[in-house]
């Protein structure tokens, strides 16, 4: 129902006029964007501000641009955005996977991507494809601007490395290997809104070159470079497939929650990279399922 | 402080005076009348609380009144016009609601759906409304009014 909070809300047009509210109120202010997680916060009491910045006035923020093969998603950008965009699907096909798999639509006309990162839970959908791309998170500040690796943006539930004077402006993905093969795979309850239990992301490039990335099964969502050093170079025979399987439970660090136990969450971590490892390469080749078909 | 938004609600221009911490939903039942979107979980998990905003489906449960400020929000109530619309008489025919909590937020999202994509496939209408809970009906006379709608307007 109605929120206990008393704080007052401002929704300047300009980023530098945002960043000097947050410069004054520094932890007492915090930044709306979609609100989707922000009002549950709220709610919840876990924050308490004395200022919320609402950023939707800023247009800057709500750019989507793709320049020289690096891809700039601004901070108003929308999970439905993300959707609709034919660059993402086509350029982007397993952030485009997972941006289908957020909530459900009326969360994904609000939800952003930026705002995924920076409430940092450790099932954000976002972030195992952003990992693959190796995305850098933009961030503007008091004292100037500064672009971080994602890996580095996300340090462990709910904490981020965004300091109390910073916005994050928006994400990039660097220009990446022009062929590709992608697939993100989200284990869900069932096959309505609900956060994941455990998701993995791949990417198949060049020859024999792959890149994966586990969410929700760790306290921030990691590369699994242990798996990928042991496939890289290499066909994906039947052997070596069950090779990087057998790596799984040194990577991974699932807990037991009311969504899942974490035998159940490892065993299917393991079945889950297979089927994503076999989608990503057969797509590398041209063949395999279409993007948005459920692999689980 | 309290702030004083304009937006249109079904058509009309409203005018309210809101706390910045006044949540949207509160607004529209508590200070404007509006009772069609429902409060159920409150944490935008249920849908019953969803209305249009500038045509989008979006939950009312999580917006700060003050952000719709100056845009256009519909309820359920915006879309019958002194009879039930198509898709209403649809939920009728079909007897798609038993209790009739989730019908607002369902209707709400059916509509965004076939404005969007007036030809959706059974696919297209579980996937919208995979995001609204009905516990009485088990979702299928609720998918048969949804398509029922669009196959009327395919025959025309």
């Amino acid at each position: 129902m109605a929120l206990i909070q008393d704080f007052d809300y401002v929704k300047p047009a300009r980023l530098s006029e945002a960043l000097a509210v947050k410069a004054e109120f520094g932890s007492r202010a915090v930044f709306l964007a979609g609100g989707t997680d922000l009002i549950n916060n709220l709610d919840d009491e876990v924050v308490d501000p004395e200022m919320v910045i609402d950023l939707k006035g800023i247009s800057d923020l709500a750019r989507v641009n793709l320049s020289g093969g690096r891809f700039f998603i601004g901070a108003l950008t929308t999970f439905s955005d993300l959707l609709a965009s034919a660059t993402v699907k086509r350029r982007y096909p397993a952030l485009w996977e997972a941006a289908g798999e957020v909530a459900s639509i009326s969360v994904r006309n609000r939800a952003t991507v930026v705002g995924n990162l920076c409430s940092c839970v450790p099932c954000l959908d976002s972030a195992p494809p952003l990992m693959i791309y190796e995305a850098l998170v933009a961030i503007s500040g008091a004292s100037g601007k500064r672009t971080i690796p994602l890996n580095e943006f996300v340090l462990g539930p709910r904490r981020t490395a965004l300091a109390d004077d910073e916005v994050v402006v928006g994400v990039v993905i660097p220009e990446l290997p022009a062929k590709r093969g992608e697939s993100f795979v989200k284990l869900k309850r069932y096959r309505g809104e609900d956060l994941a239990q455990a998701s993995v992301a791949v990417m198949a490039h060049g020859a024999n070159r792959f890149r994966i990335s586990f969410g929700s099964v760790n306290p921030a969502p990691i590369r699994a470079a242990k798996i990928e050093k042991i496939l890289n170079g290499k066909a994906l025979t039947p052997q070596r497939l069950a090779a990087a399987v057998r790596l799984v439970k040194e990577e991974v660090a699932p807990l037991t929650d009311v969504r899942a136990g974490k035998e159940y969450r490892l065993h299917m971590c393991e079945v889950m990279l297979r089927r994503a490892l076999e989608a990503a390469v057969s797509r590398l080749k041209g063949k395999g399922p279409a993007y948005g078909t459920h692999l689980i | 402080m309290k702030k004083t938004i304009t937006f249109t609600l079904n058509g009309e221009k409203r005018t309210v005076d809101v706390e910045p911490a006044e949540i949207l939903l509160d607004v529209l039942r508590d200070k404007l009348g509006t009772k069609g979107p429902k409060y159920g979980c409150g944490r935008g998990d249920c849908g019953t609380c969803t209305v249009l905003l500038d045509g989008k489906s979006v939950r009312s449960c999580l917006m700060l009144a003050v952000e719709v400020d100056g845009r256009k929000v519909e309820t359920v109530e915006g879309l019958s016009r002194g009879k039930p619309s198509p898709l209403q008489e649809a939920f009728i025919a079909h007897s798609s609601f038993q209790c009739g909590f989730c019908a607002p937020g369902i209707l709400m999202t059916a509509t965004e759906l076939l404005r969007k994509n007036p030809r959706p496939t059974r696919g297209d209408v579980q996937e919208a409304i995979s995001g609204n809970l009905c516990r009485c009906t088990g979702y299928e006379p609720i998918i048969k009014a949804v398509l029922s709608v669009t196959k009327k307007k395919n025959k025309k």
